[in-house]
């Protein structure tokens, strides 16, 4: 494992839904050794503890970084009033990521609310490929919809209230999907019971699944052992952690 | 450059930071990050007899200029502490505290007459976890229960015996005699002080534990209080802990009487604070040309 802590020039701020912002990161050092699945550990001014932010786009080329997040507290809000040009304290890239095959022909990417970011890079590399499905509570909480087109995957909405998309859960076109034409592997970041309602629906199936967990946290690279995460390995329980095992699991690992 | 170098309890270190036990785990994780022979020594995470899984999460919460946690000692046991991370560790050229603890003071004695056998350099023994049913602070906070554990420790090793104290008592500087008085080598405080936050919109306590400890800034003026008071009162030498996140922190906390300081959260934040510490200490040494780090330990003159 390999991870940086340096200030970073944010390259671009946008506000893309209620009190959600996306930033793009200059920090060319980071951007070559990140992986999807993997988050970054920003520093908000004032604050004792970073706040992990999902990765939610990696460019090698350009050596940006872009993350999506939503102000849940005074942390992600501080860290919200950062500007272009700004520095961002980060320390990055850090955890385990998702598990990319070349030989999965046929991939589902479900993100829920602000679980969704972390699903683009992803939907970057398996394009075609791959099926999104995204939930949201409302129209206005909806996020990253052109993002997933453009990669050449196939977008399916959903939001609570029926307000945009289909009327429901991400776990009714995830039914279908699964029944209709079966994927090699599932893929997912959300609220717990969303995943945990995905991860059965895989295990019914017989389709080999991947989640992405978060939790509170404070070192952000397994030395405290803060972020705990009950999993169980060769039938023992097992106190993983989400900044280090994680946050990407098998889903067949977690105990819920 | 000053001379940095402190002796406590007869070990050299080169220079007074030791990043406090439960932050650092057993150092692999920060050497990604910079060499750990920039470092005094190293408290290492808290380990008893057998492995230990922890408390449910979360165990984290933010609170002002600080956090809570209640991680709970979950740790891989003595035996793994022995074969695998002490021997990598005593490559690393730092002083390394070994950081345990237990539920009985039998169960603390045994740690300690396991690690007796071994190189490592000093005991920490934690009679302050305020995250445990069994043990933990429930030694800390009683005179004589402080004494019967440190006694039994004292016992089981010949190592330099640091007892770590906690805070959450009336009287810390009685606590620190009476583990003095049954043979400890040194005392180092302030663990953390036991904290509470609740999300006002569930109604829950953010930590699974509802209460854990609390560390970070906002505790420094009580550490300088305690080390100051239990320096006065003992012979032995004080390590000072407790929210010091600036090499300014660390030398006021020498200043209070701290042969030695030991970081915590600070490394939270930023995860070179103790090495930015200690060129920090240095820069003030210089200006105020001050030529050795030992010549502040317990200077404060109190009005």
């Amino acid at each position: 494992m390999k991870y940086i802590q340096g200030n970073y020039i944010i390259a671009s701020k946008e506000a893309i839904a209620r009190n959600i912002y996306s930033f793009t990161i200059s920090c060319p050092e980071v951007a070559d050794i990140a992986c999807p699945g993997q988050f970054v550990h920003i520093r908000a001014k004032g604050y004792t503890l970073r706040r992990p932010i999902s990765i939610c786009g990696i460019d090698k080329t350009k050596g940006t970084l872009r993350i999506v997040f939503e102000i849940r507290g005074e942390g992600t809000e501080e860290i919200s009033r950062l500007n272009k040009g700004d520095l961002i304290d980060m320390l990055a890239p850090l955890g385990h990521g998702f598990t990319v095959s070349e030989k999965f022909n046929k991939v589902i990417l479900i993100g829920g609310g602000i679980g969704t970011p972390p699903m683009l890079p992803l939907a970057q590399i398996f394009g075609e490929k791959a099926t999104v499905i995204s939930g949201f509570r409302n129209a206005s909480a909806v996020i990253l919809q052109d993002d997933f087109k453009r990669t050449g995957a196939e977008a399916i909405l959903c939001t609570d209230d029926g307000s945009a998309g289909i009327h429901g859960f991400v776990t009714e076109p995830l039914k279908k999907l699964l029944t209709e034409d079966k994927p090699d592997a599932v893929y997912a970041c959300g609220p717990m019971p969303m995943l945990k309602g995905i991860a059965a629906l895989c295990r019914e199936s017989g389709v080999y699944c991947e989640i992405s967990l978060e939790e509170r946290m404070a070192c952000g690279i397994g030395a405290c052992l803060g972020c705990a995460c009950r999993t169980q390995r060769n039938d023992e329980e097992y106190f993983a952690h989400v900044c280090k095992d994680g946050p990407v699991f098998n889903a067949e690992e977690v105990l819920w | 450059m000053a001379d940095l170098s402190v002796n406590v309890c007869g070990i050299d270190f080169k220079n007074p930071i030791i990043p406090a036990s439960g932050v650092f785990g057993y150092g692999r994780e920060y050497e990604e990050l910079f060499p750990l022979n920039k470092l005094g020594g190293i408290a290492t995470k808290g380990t008893t007899l057998h492995l230990r899984t922890g408390n449910l999460a979360p165990r984290i919460a933010e609170t002002p200029a600080g956090m809570l946690n209640s991680v709970g000692l979950q740790n891989p046991g003595i035996d793994h502490f022995i074969s695998t991370e002490l021997p990598y560790l005593l490559t690393k050229d730092l002083v390394v505290l070994a950081n345990i603890a237990g539920s009985t003071p039998d169960e603390c004695a045994e740690v300690a007459a396991k690690l007796d056998d071994t190189d490592v350099h000093m005991i920490e023994l934690n009679i302050s976890c305020p995250n445990v049913k069994q043990g933990g602070a429930a030694f800390g906070t009683s005179c004589d229960m402080a004494g019967e554990v440190t006694r039994k420790v004292r016992q089981a090793t010949k190592k330099p015996l640091v007892v770590k104290l906690s805070p959450n008592v009336t009287s810390i500087v009685d606590i620190a005699k009476s583990v003095e008085a049954a043979g400890a080598d040194a005392v180092s405080l302030i663990n953390t002080l036991l904290g509470m936050r609740i999300d006002i919109n569930t109604r829950r306590p953010i930590l699974r534990n509802n209460v854990g400890g609390m560390s970070g800034p906002a505790v420094f003026p009580i550490a300088v209080r305690m080390v100051w008071q239990v320096a006065n009162a003992v012979d032995i030498p004080v390590i000072g802990m407790g929210g010091v996140s600036s090499g300014r922190d660390a030398i006021e906390l020498m200043m209070a009487g701290a042969s030695a300081v030991q970081v915590g959260a600070a490394i939270f934040t930023d995860p070179y604070a103790p090495v930015k510490i200690v060129e920090e200490m240095n820069e003030f040494l210089d200006s105020k040309g001050i030529t050795s780090v030992k010549d502040i330990i317990g200077t404060v003159a109190p009005w």
